[in-house]
């Protein structure tokens, strides 16, 4: 459905996007992940053709916008980071003006989407005088209104409140079920809720690109140990730790209580080192504080990726 | 409840165009802008027009290159500024449609908002033939060849308006470039004889001349034309490149 090679983007001699390339199939749900300035919206904005890149090729179901910029264009609903809006127009004005220029003669499939968007009781608002959470359904309802096969959602969520958050991502996942979708964010529990798959872009480069479920197996540990003991060193800690069968780094950890020393234990998938832990602690003399099992979450991962990237 | 909203197709360029009107006469600043142009050609009309003892409209017309190059820049400097400003290129580029079509709309958009804005001024022309007699072929003319400097200019004002985000350095712009042609006519004897000719040529001032004295030739109006062609052309070139926006 969505084809990127080799894409590059410059600003000038600011290089956004370097080299990216992936292929994103019919019906899948994408979250494309990164820090802030990574590259995620001006990725956004290649595919939908605001912006044209300095190389490679994109193709929408085999055209490129180049080629057939209408038909490629009207394949597209997309909603652009903060909902940008035409504040002078109703809420009604704007969704028919936009219907009209996308070619939708159904009012009824118009007014529908509104219905779901939850605009029926501003529609004959202005749109200037929205707030937040309105405008970016307003922006949603723009961008689904001509029933698109593939939607461009760049930071759906962001500005909006609890209650709203959760709207809007029912809202997506309800879409999500029959259409291509791409969202851009950094609120990684979003990621793991809606999308089937993560791409990761680090410095305009994708550090991972791996479905939501595989990314913790394939990346960093599935899990670490935390374990805090009194009367000993973190050098000292550290080398007994080291020495426990399975265990692959050992990193200093925070702790509140003074007097204890407190690391995280990173281990080889699969290994059970509680029982030589305990021991090695044991058999140095140290009160054993705390040991508890962490799972790592996306969150990790993301750190992991994105800071190795800077590097 | 039931809509009834007529939303049948239409060309998108017609769709733009629609939505640039209404949302000129939405804002206050279109009624400021045509009230302050009909007390200025109001004023300066009149106070000259019983000097001359002429039934003519000659005086009018004379003066609209000049006043066309302030009010028209200021009519144009937010159409893509304010697009740039406030993010809602993005969405514009993104609908199906191609910079023809978004250019030519608001070009077609802005077109109407002048011939509103001249359509007042037609009470001048009504008062002077009830003291005189006023030959209405020439105002008539005076007229279309007003759309036609008003077009060109909007051209110019569209295309200062694609070069920033800034709606003040658009209007400036527009400005700038509306009054050089104007005013190259009366700078030509500073210039050396073998350029005059040309200068003359895409002087805005001489061509319109022809047209406020009632002659109609068609090559004011193809240079009209060209004109608009012209800075038209150049933005569609600017609103499609999306290689270097």
């Amino acid at each position: 459905m969505i084809d990127v090679r080799q894409v590059t983007k410059y600003y000038g001699s600011f290089r956004a996007v370097n080299n990216l390339s992936f292929s994103i199939e019919k019906g899948e749900i994408v979250g494309l992940l990164g820090p802030n300035g990574a590259g995620k919206t001006t990725t956004m904005r290649m595919i939908t053709g605001y912006l044209e890149p300095t190389s490679g090729t994109i193709e929408i179901a085999g055209e490129t916008i180049a080629q057939n910029p209408r038909g490629v264009k009207r394949k597209i609903g997309y909603l652009p980071e903060s909902a940008p809006l035409y504040n002078d127009m109703l809420v009604l004005d704007y969704l028919t003006y936009a219907a009209r220029i996308q070619g939708v003669e159904d009012l009824d499939y118009v007014l529908s989407t509104a219905k779901t968007c939850g605009l029926y009781t501003v529609m004959h608002k202005g749109v200037g005088e929205l707030s937040r959470g309105y405008r970016q359904r307003v922006g949603l309802a723009y961008a689904m209104l001509h029933d698109p096969e593939i939607l461009v959602l760049d930071e759906p969520t962001s500005g909006l409140d609890p209650n709203q958050i959760i709207e809007v991502r029912n809202l997506i996942k309800e879409v999500g079920r029959e259409k291509t979708v791409i969202i851009s964010t950094h609120i990684l529990p979003e990621v793991e809720m809606l999308c089937d798959r993560v791409i990761i872009v680090s410095d305009g480069v994708i550090a991972a690109d791996e479905k939501t479920s595989q990314l913790q197996v394939k990346y960093g540990h599935s899990a670490s140990l935390r374990v805090a003991v009194g009367s000993a060193s973190f050098a000292e800690l550290e080398q007994r730790m080291k020495a426990v069968d399975g265990v692959e780094s050992v990193a200093k950890a925070d702790i509140d209580e003074a007097g204890l020393t407190a690391v995280l234990v990173g281990f080889r998938d699969g290994a059970e080192i509680r029982p030589g832990v305990s021991k090695a602690v044991a058999d140095a003399g140290w009160p054993l504080y705390e040991m508890a099992m962490q799972k790592n979450t996306l969150e990790d991962v993301f750190r992991d990726l994105t800071l190795g990237g800077a590097k | 409840m039931k809509f009834t909203i007529d939303i049948k197709k239409r060309p998108s360029w017609l769709v733009i165009a629609l939505r640039e009107v209404s949302s000129f006469f939405f804002s206050p600043v279109a009624y400021i802008v045509m009230a302050l142009f009909l007390a200025i050609t109001g004023f300066l009309f009149f106070s000259t027009f019983f000097l001359y003892n002429q039934a003519s409209m000659r005086p009018f017309f004379s003066l609209l290159p000049i006043l066309f190059a302030f009010f028209i820049p200021a009519m144009t400097m937010r159409l893509f500024a304010d697009e740039k400003r406030t993010g809602t290129m993005e969405v514009l580029l993104t609908l199906p449609v191609t910079g023809r079509d978004v250019v030519m709309g608001k070009f077609a958009g802005s077109v109407v908002s002048i011939a509103v804005l001249l359509l007042p001024t037609l009470a001048y022309p009504l008062t002077i033939s009830l003291v005189g007699e006023l030959d209405p072929g020439v105002v008539a003319g005076g007229y279309i060849g007003s759309l036609f400097l008003g077009s060109a200019f909007a051209a110019v004002g569209i295309f200062a308006s694609v070069q920033t985000d800034n709606q003040i350095i658009a209007f400036v712009t527009g400005f700038v470039i509306c009054a050089a042609l104007v005013f190259i006519n009366s700078f030509l004897v500073l210039l050396p004889p073998g350029v005059v000719k040309f200068f003359s040529y895409i002087s805005a001032g001489a061509h319109f001349e022809n047209i406020a004295r009632g002659v109609l030739d068609s090559r004011d109006f193809i240079y009209f034309i060209s004109l608009s062609a012209l800075f038209l052309l150049r933005t569609i070139i600017i609103v499609d490149d999306r290689r270097n926006a």
